[in-house]
């Protein structure tokens, strides 16, 4: 063997790069450790790891026993990479051993991927044959359509349709009808469901039923990448109990009440006569648009912009005059003269207060 | 040597028309090289900004409209133009010489490769300069890149790019499954060949069999595109699905294209470190084979979200599923392949045992999302991002610096520096894993990809902050890489014919190689042919004097690359601009084909 120059040269840096380890492994340890404890809660709100819907059980099925098994490969190889690198580390006086290849080793290890492979794809295909059985015979039919970049949510039979807040009753299937009115989309509420694409010229489904009701909403957001701001299309679904739902499909169906003070009646005005009614809808008035979202009962969700920020007066006189500020590439043209549209500050202002006065 | 009338001289070897020229296999070797390197500095400066965008919440270092150029560009650059490029660029300088030969089957063929790929590079590139990257992810799905949703420039940058990056992959690929198979050494079989010889016979016919599909999509969107057909357009009747069978056939096979040359290089690196022999060599030829095969039948898990039916989604899963085997057993090989030895912890080395390590957490993620109803959640999340940067980054590119370190004294003769290579392998180590690991937390707890922004309060601040400091750690690693470069090239070359003990032909040969590589073709008695015949004290043959042939310099390459680079100029411009370029080719075929070899 040559070189042996530069042989010494390298064992040199090894056993300084040793010292270095020794010295400085111990407190990045430490610091990767408390980072992992204090960094790593797992019930957040938009985690995976939180259970709240039939499909996601369904998931985690499979999940736990593949990340266990995960966990398991990942820290025997980890560690057997270790301690061969330093069992085995040159060492004067001692030479390699000269093995070509040992089939029984080799079978072995042969066996083991495959065992792990079976014991992953069990209930990974019964999970597989369940769905494919298709939601009960008494779910809800929700019909969901991607748009760029907001979800339209129609319940054909109670005759609503609504847009990025979902409603629905506690323990009661819900089938879903997916489809998208332009580019792809996919949709995901990770405490509830794993995700499904929406699908141009498909319809695709998927059933569920939230199992835990509460007042906050879980959080939805498209996961497929459909333009500019695909970041900002996201949507909330409300597990209600079932007399909230109730309450809440009743009021959506009844005609939409008179704006009660001044402010939101010249609002109305200004809706009525503006563009608005070319795209959006509000039941029971003129507006019939289907271009945009659905408005009928604004004032009761929590968003606007598809889930993007909170509905608050400020909040939607910002989006109606210059919605594209907010969400870059927005189809609704900005309407504050300002920016270049029709309707004066104060116009706006009382659109804001009509389209709030509706709960 | 003589010069007949109508060749080009054997010149001096130095000076750009002898680059330009050039047919020699190592220095397209290092054109490669030298051209991915950049490129990935440039994918690498492009990752910088969206990580730094990522660093908190409601970013605002980029607009949504550049960041989604950026990502695309970013996988595009790291993908086309900087990994799959520096591994053609190991097959180049290092196929010849390691399976005794004097250059390749077709030179001229292996110099239109380079050329053309450095076409497609820069016609790529140059979208950011018009202010039009293209948006739509590398995976690019119809309908978003139709001319209704995409109607700037960025797609059919996407499209002519990787059409002629195709073409350039598809020559190489043919040139490098002829020259193994055909000009090996005398007593080189098939069951001799170093593994990395053999990666690159797979690699060959994976790019081979998975380009033509890939070619028909982009035909069909140029169509959609310039002529107005509706191949993915769902309301004329067409199918968005389509082009996602025929995108993932292609890029499921390009994900063992981009994996396997570092399977190959760590493959040589171990053995001579430990000092021992591959550990059970078939198996792993035979696992490098299986996962090719296995490679084409398992595309439909990029689509599992799709909405396919319970049975494709099954044998798609189980497909999947079963790769995990032949990879586990090379994971068990390459560890049998140290133990025992006596393992020397340089650079390389020290790259090589890291690779097995993170490519395994890469191995290990991808088996967990082979399972549809856990791809549900992971599917287009962080998760998925940490899974492909661990097989890519940790995988793909670890592997390459480790053969970076290693064939570094045989390319030019001289040794990187081992100290400063240490300090960026452990800058490298460090800034994979805190850069890419904890993004498996984010994806758990519901990070999706591709977005430019996100609100604060879903705990996804303190890690993407984390992983911002470690993707500037990987910078720090790769600016050491280039230092050490560049002060190293400017020392005397020193090394010898064969620094490391290495046992594979190329080291047989001086260091750096002479331009017809072997003054005598070597003869093959084993598998590891230099210690066989240093345990048999059989000795190098004296070389004879006799006139040895090379193929002379030429021209026809560039050109004809030239007249490719107009031709896809044409969709971004004018489609007038065939009739500029359809003559340089076929002018550039015709001298190429009269050309005297002589």
């Amino acid at each position: 063997m040559t070189a042996t120059g530069r042989q010494g040269e390298t064992v040199h840096v090894t056993r300084k790069s040793r010292a270095f380890a020794r010295r400085w492994l111990p407190l990045c340890s430490l610091v990767f450790l408390v980072a992992l404890l204090t960094g790593c809660q797992l019930d957040t709100a938009q985690s995976t790891t939180v259970i709240a819907g039939t499909h996601n059980a369904e998931v985690w099925n499979s999940y736990r026993v593949i990340f266990w098994l995960a966990g398991l490969v990942f820290v025997v190889v980890m560690l057997l990479t270790l301690w061969i690198s330093i069992r085995f580390r040159e060492r004067p006086g001692v030479s390699a051993q000269q093995i070509h290849g040992n089939t029984k080793l080799e079978v072995l290890w042969t066996l083991i991927p495959v065992a792990i492979v079976v014991v992953m794809a069990v209930p990974t295909i019964t999970s597989i044959q369940r769905e494919a059985q298709g939601p009960p015979a008494d779910a809800i039919k929700v019909i969901a359509i991607g748009h760029q970049w907001w979800f339209e949510f129609q319940y054909p039979d109670l005759k609503i349709n609504t847009a990025n807040e979902l409603h629905i009753p506690v323990n009661k299937p819900i089938a879903f009808e997916i489809r998208s009115n332009d580019v792809i989309h996919s949709f995901w509420v990770p405490q509830l469901a794993g995700k499904i694409d929406m699908m141009p010229g498909h319809v695709n489904s998927i059933w569920f039923a939230g199992t835990v009701a509460r007042p906050e909403p879980y959080l939805g957001q498209c996961a497929e990448l459909c333009g500019l701001s695909h970041a900002n299309m996201r949507f909330r679904v409300f597990v209600d109990t079932p007399e909230d739902f109730n309450s809440w499909a009743q009021k959506v169906k009844s005609a939409t009440p008179a704006p009660s003070d001044s402010l939101a009646r010249q609002g109305q005005e200004v809706f009525q006569r503006s563009a608005c009614i070319g795209c959006h809808t509000i039941q029971g008035t003129t507006a019939a648009g289907i271009v945009g979202p659905n408005l009928t009962l604004l004032g009761q969700r929590t968003t606007i912009a598809s889930g993007t920020i909170p509905n608050t007066a400020d909040n939607l006189f910002r989006w109606i005059n210059n919605s594209a500020a907010i969400k870059p590439g927005s189809l609704m043209p900005p309407m504050g003269q300002s920016a270049g549209g029709a309707l004066s500050d104060d116009e706006i202002r009382a659109v804001s207060a009509y389209l709030l006065s509706l709960k | 040597m003589a010069t007949v009338a109508g060749t080009l001289a054997h010149q001096a070897n130095t000076g750009v028309w002898s680059w330009i020229t050039t047919v020699d296999h190592k220095r397209i070797g290092v054109l490669y090289g030298v051209t991915a390197f950049t490129f990935f500095c440039w994918g690498g400066v492009q990752a910088l900004i969206i990580r730094t965008q990522l660093a908190v919440p409601y970013g605002n270092v980029v607009d949504a409209g550049t960041y989604n150029g950026l990502f695309t560009m970013h996988a595009l650059t790291m993908i086309f133009l900087a990994i799959m490029p520096l591994g053609a660029s190991f097959f180049n300088f290092l196929t010849p010489l390691m399976i005794g030969a004097r250059d390749v089957a077709f030179p001229r063929l292996n110099a239109l490769s380079y050329w053309t790929f450095l076409a497609g590079g820069l016609v790529l590139s140059s979208s950011f300069l018009f202010g039009q990257p293209p948006r739509g992810g590398w995976f690019n799905y119809a309908p978003l890149s139709s001319t209704q949703y995409a109607p700037d420039l960025g797609i059919d940058f996407y499209v002519v790019g990787l059409l002629t990056l195709g073409v350039s992959s598809l020559m190489a690929a043919l040139n490098f499954a002829v020259t193994i198979l055909n000009l090996r050494a005398p007593g080189l079989t098939m069951m001799r060949l170093p593994v990395f010889i053999w990666m690159t016979l797979i690699i060959s016919f994976l790019l081979i069999l998975a380009l033509p599909p890939l070619t028909v999509a982009l035909i069909q969107l140029l169509f959609d595109r310039q002529f107005g057909t509706h191949f993915f357009n769902a309301a004329e009747g067409g199918d968005p699905i389509l082009w996602q069978h025929l995108f993932w056939v292609f890029g499921h096979p390009e994900v063992y294209i981009l994996i396997l040359p570092a399977m190959g290089i760590v493959s040589e690196v171990l053995p001579v470190f430990s000092r021992k022999p591959l550990f059970g060599y078939p198996a792993i030829v035979f696992s490098g084979i299986a996962i090719a095969f296995l490679g084409w039948a398992v595309w439909s898990h990029h689509m599992f979200t799709t909405g396919m039916g319970a049975v494709p989604r099954t044998i798609f899963a189980a497909n999947t599923m079963i790769i995990g085997i032949p990879t586990g057993i090379k994971i068990f090989n390459w560890l049998g392949t140290m133990y025992g030895g006596s393992i020397r912890f340089n650079v390389s080395m020290s790259y090589a045992v890291s690779f097995i390590a993170l490519f395994t957490i890469g191995g290990i993620s991808g088996v967990m999302h082979a399972s549809p109803p856990v791809d549900t959640q992971h599917q287009d999340t962080y998760f998925v991002v940490a899974h492909l940067h661990y097989v890519l980054v940790g995988g793909a590119m670890t592997g390459i610096f480790s053969g970076i370190y290693y064939w570094f004294p045989k390319m030019t003769g001289r040794f990187l520096d081992e100290k400063l290579g240490m300090v960026q392998f452990w800058l490298w180590f460090i800034g994979v894993n805190m850069t890419f690991f904890p993004m498996h937390y984010l994806g758990l707890i519901g990070m999706p990809r591709r977005i430019y922004t996100y609100d604060p309060g879903l705990n996804f601040e303190f890690w993407n902050m984390f992983e911002t400091i470690g993707s500037f750690v990987l910078a720090a690693s790769v600016l050491a890489f280039l230092w050490n470069f560049f002060t190293t090239m400017r020392k005397e070359p020193t090394a010898p014919n064969n620094p490391w003990g290495a046992p594979t032909l190329e080291w047989a040969t001086t260091s750096p190689p002479p331009e017809h590589d072997f003054d005598v073709i070597p003869t093959v008695r084993a598998r590891d042919p230099l210690w066989y015949d240093r345990d048999h004290g059989i000795e190098a043959p004296q070389p004879t004097g006799e006139h040895i042939h090379l193929p002379p310099p030429s021209y026809y390459p560039i050109l004809i690359a030239t007249g490719i680079l107009l031709l896809t100029v044409a969709p971004l411009t004018h489609l007038a601009m065939t009739v500029l370029a359809v003559p340089i080719i076929v002018y550039g075929i015709w001298g190429w084909a009269l050309e005297p070899t002589e």
